[in-house]
C-alpha cells in the first residue's frame, strides 16, 4: 500500500555528493509492522522522512493508496511520526500535545478532546494529562510521542528509533507496547532500527539496508535463517562462514563441497551465482560437535566460553579458519570436552545457506 | 575521655556555622561590585536629579537651592505670558508623544526585520553562525555618530539614494528624507537593530528546530508553526530585543539631532536642550524623571501583555 519506488536521494552536489539512497524500491503492506533495520549512515532514516516529506528525493516515486505522496507536503500527508529524540512541545501539557495534530486537522474542540482522552487511556497516561512534558519521565515522554502521533489517526505511523534513548528493561516493555498498539490500532507502521534484536522480535517484515540500498527483504525468521548474503548474515546475530564450492544449484536447492571436502546440501539465496566457489553461512547454533571423523569438518577444539544460557565452543578447523558451535546448557551438565581436544562440527543438509557474494 | 563526646557536636555545630559565616563572606564579597555601582553609579545619580526638580533654575544654568514645584508644574502646563491662563504645554506634550511613537515604530520595524534576520542565522550550519552574527555586530565597533552621519550620507538631498534616483530618471527633484520622522525612524532602526537580533537569535539557537519538523508533520502549516510552536518558545527573546530596542529610543539623542533636526526633537533632544541653551536644570530633570517613568509604565504593560497572552495561550 505504500509504493517506494527506485527513489534515490543525493545529497550535496558534485564533487562531494553523497548517495543516501540509491534506487530503492519497497512495497510496504497495510496494516503490517515493518522495519528499517541497518547501520548508522545506511539511509533507513532518510527513507523514513521520504515518508514523511522532510526530504525530497532526488529521483523516484512515493505512492501511498495510489495517491502521489510527493506531491503533498508533510503537513498534507496523511503520515505521522514519532521522532527520535520525541520532539514534544516544550510549552504544552502532555494532553495538548497529544491534541495538536487533531486541532490543527480543524477538529471540533469536543472530539478533539474526546480523542484525547482515548489515548491517554490507549498509553496509559491518563493521570499525567495536564504535566508539562518536561515532568515527565524519558518512558512517558516516549509514549506521548507515540499518542500524539497515533491521535490524528494516520494511515502510516513512522518510528525514528524510537526506543534507542530508553533503558534496557524499558525498551523491552516499550517493545511490547508498541506491538500491542499496532494491532489494536491497525495502522501501518513503518520502523527504524539500529538494533537488530528489536527488529527480529517486533517486526511482521524486516528490510535490512546497507550503504542506501535495501540488502533483503523478508520475515524475521527468513532474515535471520536465510540470509542472502555476507552483509545481511553479518549484521544480524553471528555467523560463520565457510569457503565451499557450488556443485548444482536449482531454485534453492544447492549441492556444495566444503572445504574438507565433503558435499552437503544446503539453500541458495536467489539470484546467486551458478557454479564455482562460494561463501556458504551456518549460524553457530545450526551446528552441533560430533566426535572425530564423524561431522563434516574436523578440527581442534579452541576456547570453550560458558554464557550462562549456552556454551561456544571455538572450533579451529583444520582446513583454516575458525567454526564457532553455540550450544543451549542444561543444568548441571559437566562439560566433557576441553581445549585442544581434537572434535568435528557437523551441521544437517539444508542448514547451510549459499550466500550471494 | 567524656570530653570529647561532649565537645564533637558542638564544633560540629561550630564548623557549619562558621562556613555558613565564610559563604555569608563571599557572596558580600561577590555582590560589592554590582552593589556600589548601582548606589553610586545609578541611583546616586537619580537621586540629585530628583533634588534638583523640585528647586530653582539659576539665571545661568544650574540651581537656586530653594524649593518650587515649578518645573514639574511645566512639564505638563504653561502659563499664558499675558493672560496668566493655565494651559496644557503642547509642546512638550507633543514632544513626549512622538518620542513614544517613533520609539514604538523603530521596536516594530526591528522585530520586523530582526525576527527572521535570527532566524536566517539560527538555521545556518553551526560553522557559519558566528560568520553571520559578526556581520550584524561589526556597526557596534563604530562610533553611533558616525553610523549615524552615514545614513544621513544615504538619504540627504544629494546622497546616494536620492542621486541614484535622479540619476536613472525616476525622479527629478530629490525626495526631502533628512529632517523628518521617517529619517529619524531609519536611523534608530539602523542604530538598534542588532539590540534586537542579539536575544532573538540567542533563544533561536537554544529552539529545537526537531519541533518545527514536528509541527509540519502534525498538520500545522508554516504560519501555524510560526504562531504555535516558534513564537511561543522564542517569546523570551522578543520580549528581551523589543525592550531592548524601545527603552534607548524613548532617550535617543544622538540620532534624532542628526537627523531629525529642531523640527522632530524627542525627549533626549529637548532635555538636553535645558540643561543647555535653555539654562532650566530643573525642567530638564523633571523631563529626565518623565522619562523614566514613561518607561516603566511601558515596561509594566508589555510585560502584563505578554503574561496575559501566555495564561491565554495555555489555559
Amino acid at each position: 500500500m505504500i509504493e517506494i519506488d527506485r527513489v534515490t536521494k543525493v545529497f550535496g552536489s558534485a564533487a562531494d555528493a553523497f548517495r543516501a539512497l540509491d534506487t530503492v524500491s519497497v512495497t510496504i503492506r497495510q496494516n503490517e509492522f515493518f522495519t528499517l533495520l541497518g547501520p548508522s549512515g545506511c539511509g533507513k532514516t532518510t527513507l523514513l522522512r521520504v515518508i514523511a516529506g522532510f526530504v525530497d528525493p532526488t529521483e523516484g516515486s512515493v505512492t501511498l493508496e495510489g495517491q502521489d505522496l510527493l506531491r503533498l507536503a508533510p503537513y498534507e500527508r496523511p503520515v505521522n511520526t514519532v521522532f527520535q529524540s520525541y520532539a514534544l512541545f516544550p510549552h504544552m501539557t502532555v494532553a495538548q500535545n497529544i491534541g495538536f495534530g487533531l486541532e490543527m486537522q480543524g477538529k471540533p474542540g469536543e472530539e478533539v478532546r474526546r480523542t484525547v482522552g482515548e489515548m491517554l487511556d490507549l498509553v496509559r497516561m491518563s493521570e499525567l494529562a495536564d504535566r508539562r512534558t518536561s515532568e515527565i519521565s524519558g518512558g512517558q515522554q516516549q509514549r506521548v510521542a507515540l499518542a500524539r502521533a497515533l491521535a490524528p489517526r494516520p494511515r502510516v505511523l513512522l518510528l525514528d528509533e524510537p526506543l534507542s534513548a530508553l533503558d534496557f528493561k524499558l525498551r523491552k516493555d516499550m517493545q511490547l507496547e508498541l506491538k500491542r498498539l499496532q494491532s489494536e490500532t491497525g495502522i501501518t507502521f513503518v520502523f527504524v532500527t539500529h538494533d537488530q534484536e528489536e527488529a527480529l522480535t517486533m517486526s511482521d517484515r524486516i528490510a535490512v539496508m546497507n550503504a542506501g540500498a535495501i540488502r533483503q527483504i523478508g520475515s524475521p525468521r527468513d532474515i535471520y535463517d536465510h540470509p542472502a548474503e555476507r552483509f545481511v548474515a553479518d549484521f544480524i546475530g553471528d555467523t560463520n562462514f565457510l569457503e565451499a564450492e557450488l556443485l548444482t544449484v536449482e531454485g534453492e536447492r544447492a549441492e556444495v563441497r566444503l572445504a574438507s571436502g565433503r558435499e552437503i546440501a544446503a539453500r541458495a539465496a536467489e539470484g546467486g551465482a551458478g557454479q564455482g566457489p562460494v561463501t556458504v553461512a551456518v549460524r553457530p547454533e545450526h551446528a552441533d560437535l560430533a566426535p572425530e571423523g564423524e561431522g563434516l569438518l574436523p578440527g581442534r577444539l579452541g576456547d570453550v566460553v560458558y554464557f550462562g544460557t549456552d556454551t561456544h565452543f571455538h572450533v579451529d578447523l583444520d582446513a583454516g579458519g575458525r567454526f564457532v558451535v553455540r550450544r543451549q546448557n542444561q543444568p548441571d551438565q559437566a562439560e566433557a570436552r576441553g581445549r585442544g581436544d581434537r572434535v568435528s562440527v557437523r551441521f544437517g543438509p539444508g542448514v547451510g545457506q549459499v550466500l550471494r557474494d | 575521655m567524656t570530653d570529647i563526646a561532649s565537645t564533637r557536636p558542638t564544633s560540629m555545630r561550630d564548623l557549619a556555622a562558621a562556613r555558613k559565616r565564610e559563604e555569608r563572606r563571599t557572596r558580600a564579597f561577590l555582590l560589592a561590585p554590582a552593589m556600589a555601582i548601582l548606589i553610586f553609579a545609578a541611583s546616586g545619580p537619580l537621586l540629585i536629579v530628583l533634588v534638583y526638580s523640585f528647586l530653582t533654575p539659576g539665571d545661568y544654568g544650574g540651581v537656586v537651592w530653594e524649593f518650587s514645584l515649578k518645573a514639574w508644574f511645566n512639564v505638563f502646563a504653561e502659563r499664558d505670558f499675558f493672560t496668566e491662563e493655565i494651559e496644557l504645554a503642547d509642546a512638550h506634550l507633543s514632544i513626549m508623544w512622538r518620542s513614544i511613537k517613533l520609539s514604538l515604530m523603530t521596536t516594530v520595524i526591528c522585530l520586523i526585520i530582526g525576527f527572521p534576520t535570527a532566524y536566517f542565522i539560527a538555521t545556518r550550519p553551526r560553522g557559519t553562525r558566528d560568520f553571520w552574527m559578526l556581520l550584524v555586530i561589526i556597526p557596534f565597533w563604530t562610533n553611533l555618530l558616525i553610523r549615524t552621519f552615514a545614513i544621513m550620507e544615504l538619504i540627504r538631498n544629494e546622497g546616494t539614494f536620492n542621486s541614484f534616483l535622479v540619476g536613472i530618471g525616476v525622479i527629478d527633484t530629490p525626495i526631502q528624507m533628512m529632517f523628518t520622522e521617517f529619517a529619524v525612524l531609519v536611523g534608530m532602526a539602523y542604530v538598534y537593530l542588532p539590540l534586537m537580533i542579539l536575544p532573538i537569535y540567542a533563544s533561536m539557537e537554544r529552539f529545537d528546530f526537531s519541533l518545527v519538523e514536528a509541527g509540519y508533520d502534525l498538520y500545522a502549516t508554516r504560519f501555524q508553526v510560526l504562531r504555535r510552536i516558534i513564537l511561543p518558545l522564542v517569546k523570551p527573546g522578543v520580549v528581551a530585543g523589543s525592550i531592548l530596542v524601545f527603552v534607548p529610543c524613548l532617550g535617543a539623542y544622538v540620532t534624532p539631532r542628526v537627523l531629525g533636526g529642531g523640527k522632530n526633537m524627542m525627549l533626549g533632544n529637548f532635555i538636553e536642550l535645558q540643561f543647555g541653551q535653555g539654562r532650566n536644570w530643573p525642567l530638564g530633570a523633571a523631563l529626565a524623571l518623565t522619562l523614566l517613568v514613561i518607561v516603566m509604565v511601558a515596561l509594566i504593560f508589555y510585560v502584563r501583555a505578554v503574561g496575559r497572552e501566555e495564561v491565554r495561550g495555555h489555559g
